[in-house]
């Protein structure tokens, strides 16, 4: 049986598909089948955060208006064999998708794939509370700043109580923080929370803590997933998290800011990447 | 940023850190929001309850009650302010 997880945040723009690409492609990397699904329906984004967006043919809706086979629908990634993605609909939508359509895709996945991720889309609106009913696990992405973390909590409260998990009164879903886009500078100069802050004030297990990084973007330029930027800071957080999820006792790192930059290279220099 | 910036931004009278006041927003915000989730709040309909038992006494004017709620850390305060009629001679309570 697969282990269903949903990366989910209730806010919008804080790094929900990145982390979906990442952190799959770095289960993928370990050897585990894994399969990503996009459910922003209309706002199909996940393709391109994977660099497959010139393969797609058919979509999750195709598949649950029975248009597609899942098999069709599915795109085996290139680079990493044991990875595959289920893209969104662009042009449908959002009350295509149906508990009854998801439940059967992910049945029939759960024979064939060790994990099943689900990048949800933002709020906590229908497509939202399908990617999450059928957790068993949720990485919880949130920024060190007030919105998102309100909007976290929020989401906590719905896992606990929407879930399926929660309504067939099973052992509840089990909750990752991940905190994203986290900028130690700014945090030294008071005007970020501290990470300490986040996990006090949301009180779940810290499954990791990736940096704002420049590369990022460039990854999403290019197509490819930033955990495969081995060099980065931000993919070896990845990394370090998807470790972290399959059991190891690993340092959380890029905790600490930059040295202080002289005079001379805060006069001219540009900013250390 | 221009290098002008960097004098302004180097300037003694910066405002003190943010952050601080971030979490302890946050920190009374949900204390708050977690009780809604499973208990209704129960706020509202007391400032409802509070305001009709007053007018089964006097003649009020909705448009002038003032409701004024602080939820805070360790306590929340609800002001309710209403205005009463100046006395009418002849008139011993409100018809309702
Ligand atoms: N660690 C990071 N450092 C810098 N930029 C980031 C980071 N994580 C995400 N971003 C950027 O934030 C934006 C939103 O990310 P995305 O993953 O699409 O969020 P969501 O899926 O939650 O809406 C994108 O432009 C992405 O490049
Ligand atoms: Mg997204």
């Amino acid at each position: 049986m697969a282990q269903v997880i949903v990366v989910t945040s209730g806010k919008g723009g804080v790094g929900k598909t990145t982390t979906s690409a990442a952190f799959a492609t770095g289960l993928a990397q370990r050897g585990k089948k894994t399969v990503v699904i996009d459910f922003d329906v209309g706002l199909r984004n996940l393709d391109l955060i994977m660099g497959v967006e010139r393969r797609v043919v058919f979509d999750i809706v195709n598949v649950i208006q029975g248009e597609a086979r899942l098999n069709q629908a599915l795109i085996r990634d290139k680079r990493v064999d044991t990875l595959a993605i289920l893209p969104a609909s662009q042009t449908r939508d959002k009350d295509a998708l149906t508990r009854e359509g998801v439940s059967t895709i992910i049945e029939e996945l759960s024979a064939d794939f060790d994990y099943i991720l689900c990048d949800s889309p933002a709020g906590i609106e229908k497509g939202a509370l399908l990617a999450l009913y059928f957790a068993d696990q949720a990485i919880v992405v949130t920024n060190p700043e007030v919105s998102s973390v309100r909007d976290s909590d929020r989401i906590l409260g719905v896992l606990q109580s929407k879930s399926k998990r929660a309504e067939e009164k099973k052992d509840k879903v089990k909750e990752h923080l991940l905190v994203t886009r986290y900028d130690p500078n700014r945090v030294e100069r008071g005007e970020m929370l501290k990470l300490e802050d986040v996990r006090e004030i949301l009180a779940i297990p810290l499954l990791g803590v990736v940096p704002e990084n420049e590369s990022v973007l460039k990854a999403s330029n290019t197509g490819t997933p930033v955990i495969m930027d081995t060099e980065s800071v931000a993919g070896q957080a990845y990394k370090d998290a998807v470790g972290r999820f399959l059991g190891e006792d690993l340092p959380h790192r890029f905790l600490e800011p930059d040295k202080k930059p002289g005079l001379f290279r805060r006069l001219f220099g540009g900013r250390a990447a | 940023m221009s290098w002008l910036d960097y004098f302004r931004a180097a300037r003694k009278d910066e405002p003190p850190p943010s952050a601080s006041a971030a979490k302890e927003r946050l920190q009374i915000v949900l204390a708050h929001e977690r009780i809604g989730r499973t208990r209704e709040d129960f706020l509202p309909r007391l400032q409802q309850e509070l305001v009709a038992v007053v007018a089964r006494y006097v003649a009020i004017d909705p448009g002038k009650v003032k409701l004024d709620l602080d939820r805070g850390g360790d306590m929340s305060t609800l002001a309710i302010e209403i205005e009463l009629p100046a006395p009418t001679p002849g008139r011993q309570a409100a018809a309702g």
